[in-house]
């Protein structure tokens, strides 16, 4: 039974898949901490649609997947900005115009040229087949650049996502502290989406620093529980994938459900006091 | 300070500014000083262009005429209105404060003189031994007093507060009063916006009416009058006077 228990180890693809979604669960918590605190949620889920529209065409038109995916969703980023920056559509109806249909044409080009229905539904729930020592390297990159950023603006950060007016008449380039973030934030999305899945990258995203805010008052205590958090569901929820055979994405996201659900009965009232300002950016 | 053109001896000067956010002007070609050590508070009913107001002298509105001067080097600093403060957010009063000095830092942590710093200047509001406090769990004066205490910690030569007294009760209203006063008196030039006229604006050296275009501006005496009151607010208004302090009151209104 013992050996049992260690027979994936000795598989390379799932090796790679247990570091991928390890590493993925502590970016996205780190990334999530800013998406849940500005209110981005929405955003995260509109762009891993939409970088699935590139993620297609990519495979349609032989081009490297994290090139064409990841100018696709620049692309996307940009136009939700344009259209939202006329004022006549609001930016959430942007996300929800522009992405959709980014990922409608992900879906026509999947059914059209692509190939059989596994590898979409591997595309939209994650799966570990096929996770190469090179989207490992990826992820680790998306991670390494998420660190980064946040350890070098760590203070323009947190003041531009508490404050944005006042950090901007402070002297801060709010502008591009919110360039940063959305880059952090399509990087991290387009690097880990093939473990997660398009459509439970977002949860990701969320519940892992849903889950600290509960936990803390303090940004920066947040910034490590996170991920931290993040880390252990990715890690359990790529080894339960293997033994009850169920796609990677799914797992990870019920085993982050599940401990959302402790922790929320376990802080009770001061738990739900501190969500309570965490309004989904619909 | 005053209400033309001050020889640019000003901190911040509005010359013939006009703002308009895409349809008719807002704000109607305002000239409007601010020089150091000064006091001005800025009055007029919703949507009058007082907020716009403040925020072309803080920089974050461009004029769509006229030209805002600005002294160089002048360092300016901001207290929003309490009430769009996300009070969920996780941070102390600590963090709050250590904001001030964010946009020439490198380092995520603060050093121990940094914080000594901090310390001293939440000491200096009254708010010493509060640093590790999350800012929900402050009474309302305090949780004020913080965004102030962010604020004084830049050092500023101009301090502009968005409707200080707005949503906060009698007593916070004059522990701001009297804070405000407090700086003002140690040299500190001082701009807001407020709803308050009695509680607040008529306690100020100087006052400007604004409805699209400045109205008046001037001392309590010289602006809170019938014909000014009604130019701005577009409704007859009473000014009596109890204990040496000037009262508006709304002349529509009669006792139950």
């Amino acid at each position: 039974m013992i050996a049992g228990i260690f027979e994936p180890f000795g598989l390379a693809f799932f090796r790679n898949g247990l570091l991928v979604a390890t590493l993925a669960g502590a970016i996205c918590g780190l990334i999530g901490c800013y998406v849940v605190l500005r209110q981005l949620s929405y955003i995260g889920h509109g762009l891993s649609h939409s970088i699935f529209g590139g993620a297609a065409a990519s495979a349609v038109l032989s081009v490297n997947f994290y090139l064409g995916a990841g100018l696709w969703g620049l692309l996307s980023a940009l136009m939700i900005g344009r259209v939202a920056r006329r004022g006549k559509i609001g930016s959430d109806a942007a996300i929800g115009v522009i992405t959709t249909a980014s990922f409608a044409i992900g879906i026509a080009l999947s059914n059209r040229f692509g190939q059989a229905k596994k590898s979409i539904d591997a595309v939209l729930f994650g799966s570990i087949l096929g996770v190469s020592v090179g989207d490992v390297v990826a992820v680790a990159f998306a991670g390494l650049l998420a660190v980064a950023v946040i350890w070098t603006c760590y203070r323009k950060l947190l003041f531009a996502t508490f404050d944005a007016e006042v950090a901007e008449v402070s002297g801060i380039n709010v502008a591009r502290m919110e360039a940063l973030l959305m880059l952090m934030l399509a990087v991290t999305i387009l690097f880990t989406m093939k473990v997660m899945g398009v459509l439970l990258i977002s949860a990701l995203l969320v519940t892992p620093a849903v889950i600290a805010r509960m936990l803390t008052n303090s940004f920066a205590r947040m910034l490590w529980i996170a991920p931290s958090i993040g880390a252990v569901c990715g890690f359990t929820g790529m080894l339960l994938s293997y033994y009850i055979d169920v796609s990677s994405g799914a797992t990870i996201i019920l085993v982050a459900s599940t401990v959302f659900v402790v922790v929320y009965a376990i802080t009770g009232t001061r738990g739900r006091r501190n969500v309570a300002g965490l309004a989904h950016g619909h | 300070m005053s209400g033309s053109s001050s020889a640019r001896t000003a901190l911040v000067e509005l010359d013939g500014v006009s703002h308009s956010y895409g349809g008719p002007a807002v704000l109607h070609h305002v000239h409007v000083g601010i020089e150091p050590g000064s006091f001005l508070g800025i009055i007029g009913p919703s949507g009058s262009g007082k907020t716009t107001m403040l925020r072309l002298v803080l920089g974050s509105l461009q004029p769509t005429e006229g030209t805002v001067h600005r002294r160089p080097g002048v360092r300016v600093a901001y207290v929003p209105q309490i009430e769009t403060v996300n009070w969920n957010f996780p941070i102390t009063v600590g963090e709050v404060v250590l904001m001030a000095g964010a946009p020439s830092w490198r380092r995520p942590w603060s050093t121990a003189t940094e914080r000594r710093e901090v310390a001293v200047t939440l000491e200096q509001l009254g708010l010493g031994g509060l640093e590790n406090r999350h800012i929900r769990e402050l009474s309302g004066g305090q949780q004020q007093r913080v965004f102030l205490a962010r604020a004084l910690h830049r050092r500023p030569d101009l301090l502009v507060l968005d409707e200080p007294t707005s949503g906060v009760d009698v007593r916070t209203r004059h522990e701001v009063v009297h804070l405000l006063t407090d700086l003002h008196h140690d040299g500190m030039a001082v701009i807001l916006t407020t709803h308050d006229i009695n509680g607040l604006a008529a306690h100020l050296p100087r006052i400007a009416c604004v409805n699209r275009e400045l109205i008046a501006i001037g001392t309590p005496r010289e602006v809170l009058t019938p014909p000014v009151l009604e130019r701005t607010y577009g409704a007859p208004m009473e000014v009596l006077e109890h204990g040496g302090m000037l009262m508006v009151a709304d002349a529509r209104l009669e006792p139950a």
